[in-house]
């Protein structure tokens, strides 16, 4: 599989990750690489193969449906860059 | 004072309860012995002297009062991927800034409410990608192995493994009784291996991962690096647990894995697995494994050649559901809730400056890769083909275990390498964890223990696989392996005369 620039661009985008032009083309060749490595997984015949949804072989434990923690708000943004009050600031979303 | 930092946490744990050292003493032997080695060997990101002290203040009160809990007094370093409650918690990447939780890890409660003592956060590789602690945004880590060339001591930097290189490179150097780490492809094993030290990754589900820092949550594994295996043991059983918040995490009860120790390998089924002899492998690994073989052999195990077919993909199915599943995890770095923020002239061009920003070059790397692998039009071709790809590596143990009760076979393909030899080509570095990464594809868990030197002078390990939460087996073995092969310390102490005078001084005055 080879990556060219158009695609690494696209994914970038995707990752929400600026690049540079320069750092575009080392990742042409990097992810071409990568991708060229991973592609001898053709070589398994997994047509009657189920994919792997768990390692361990438990039944995920549901837990009653009621709150149980909360009223916590000086915790939840004190970590973040900009707050006012107990929210979260961003740039302008809607014009 | 050098002294106690030598002592295992079975010996540290003895002289506390005889009173023949109180825990301040202790910790504060380790916080002098961190201060003289950390410029050279980086291995800890961020020290709590202050935290440390007062934890050791509590354990005195209780070691006095006889109200001793099982790791009481114990000093020990934590990996920075662990949030740790008021303290900075990193991952060792820029984005994360200055995070100070406001909750710890359920893994470090445990360890906190057993008695152990946090002497500080440890270096890694960011996010736990890699596997030579030189991606870590705070610098690598020197390990404190040294090649030996025509029977001289090189000066050559070497990598302590990754990415759980703060962690191993700690523990050998005697700067903390044993080290909390992280396995994801290899991380815990392949450090232990290259520094001579003990490292368990154990089945998944076995540890909570809440409050741990999240690269590929269905590969991910708490375990410990340590000294030998009894204090392996000792430290798995501590932070072993079922947790509700963490759904993955198993409620089965935790063994004793001190206790089994001593039931020894008799008639222990041990599978040789055909598929692990790879092309070029160097001699000495191949006798290295040979030596083990001898060694269970002559504990009363019978030995077993077995096949796991699907070895060989195991590496590249692993770089597809790793990336995949870390570019979902660290989506949630924005620069909005926590960490760094690099401010656009947009939300989106926020977004992009801070993750730009904030990211190093491997972890972008997986990102992207990561990205692609789930993009449209990709799922099927390759996410989906890795996780059938996975189910096939899990049958082929599911069938060894038909007939053996664990599998011997070397750690890592090669020595501890120097600083800069596998930067330039990914898939170089990423071959580090060909012999670890089955383990985390399977779920199972697996531990490294030393058992030789290269001919540089560095150590070698060898890693046994075992079955779904049967730690205390793989304890067993591992047990048979270090008596055999004895334990494999840094003799030269290089790092205590190039830095601070003092500090130097106390740590000479009283080594033989």
């Amino acid at each position: 599989m080879r990556v060219d620039e158009t695609t690494v661009r696209r994914i970038a985008r995707l990752a929400r990750i600026k690049i540079s032009d320069a750092e575009a083309k080392g990742l042409e060749q990097e992810l071409s690489g990568i991708l060229n490595w991973v592609e001898q997984l053709n070589q398994v015949d997994t047509s009657t193969v189920e994919p792997m949804t768990r390692v361990v072989p438990i039944e995920l434990t549901k837990r009653a449906d009621v709150v149980n923690d909360g009223e916590i708000a000086d915790d939840v943004v004190k970590n973040a860059p900009m707050v006012e009050d107990h929210f979260f600031v961003v740039p302008k979303v809607v014009e | 004072m050098t002294e106690l930092t030598k002592l295992t946490i079975a010996e540290a744990r003895e002289k506390l309860r005889a009173k023949e050292v109180s825990a301040t003493e202790l910790t504060k032997a380790f916080i002098d012995a961190i201060e003289t080695a950390n410029p050279s060997i980086n291995a800890y990101v961020l020290q709590t002297p202050e935290l440390a002290l007062s934890q050791a203040k509590e354990s005195d009160k209780r070691l006095k009062a006889g109200d001793a809990r099982p790791l009481e007094g114990l000093p020990l370093g934590n990996k920075d991927l662990f949030c740790t409650k008021d303290v900075r918690t990193t991952a060792c990447s820029k984005i994360l800034d200055d995070f100070k939780p406001t909750y710890e890890s359920t893994v470090g409660s445990n360890l906190w409410n057993a008695g152990a003592v946090m002497l500080g956060k440890l270096n890694c590789d960011e996010f736990a990608m890699g596997s030579s602690n030189e991606t870590s945004a705070f610098g690598p880590v020197v390990s404190p192995w040294r090649r030996k060339k025509d029977g001289k001591t090189t000066t050559d930097k070497l990598v302590p493994g990754g990415s759980s290189g703060g962690s191993s490179a700690a523990v050998s150097a005697n700067l903390c009784l044993a080290a909390t780490a992280t396995d994801t492809g290899g991380s815990i094993r392949q450090p232990a291996a290259l520094t001579g030290t003990v490292g368990i990754k154990p089945t998944y589900g076995r540890c909570s991962r809440w409050g741990i820092v999240a690269f590929a949550s269905s590969l991910d594994q708490a375990g410990p690096i340590a000294k030998t295996v009894r204090d392996a043991a000792i430290m798995l059983r501590a932070m072993a647990s079922h947790d509700p918040k963490d759904s993955t995490s198993v409620a089965a009860p935790v063994p004793d894995y001190e206790m089994a120790l001593a039931q020894g390998v008799k008639g222990l089924r041990v599978g040789v697995p055909k598929e692990y002899r790879v092309e070029g492998m160097s001699k000495e690994i191949e006798k290295l494994w040979q030596d083990g073989i001898a060694w269970l052999k002559a504990a009363g195990a019978t030995i077993h050649d077995i096949s796991l077919p699907h070895t060989k993909y195991a590496l590249p199915a692993y770089y597809i559901v790793a990336p995949a599943e870390a570019s979902s995890n660290l989506a949630r770095y924005d620069g909005v809730r926590y960490g760094l923020r690099v401010p656009g002239k947009d939300l989106i061009d926020t977004y992009e400056n801070t993750r730009a920003a904030g990211f190093g070059k491997e972890v972008r790397r997986r990102i992207l890769i990561g990205t692609y692998v789930l993009s449209a039009g990709y799922y099927d071709a390759y996410y989906l083909k890795a996780q059938k790809v996975r189910t096939l590596i899990k049958r082929d143990f599911d069938d060894a275990w038909k007939s053996v009760d664990v599998v011997l076979t070397p750690t890592t393909p090669s020595p501890a390498f120097g600083f800069g030899e596998k930067t330039g080509d990914p898939i170089a570095m990423y071959l580090e964890d060909i012999f670890t990464v089955t383990v985390n594809m399977a779920g199972l868990p697996g531990i490294s223990v030393p058992a030789g030197l290269s001919s540089e002078g560095t150590p070698l390990g060898l890693q046994l696989i075992g079955k779904p939460f049967d730690e205390a087996t793989l304890f067993r073995a591992a047990q048979a392996i270090e008596d055999a092969a004895g334990r494999f310390v840094v003799e030269d102490r290089w790092w205590a005369g190039t830095t601070a005078k003092t500090g130097a001084k106390k740590a000479g005055s009283k080594s033989k």
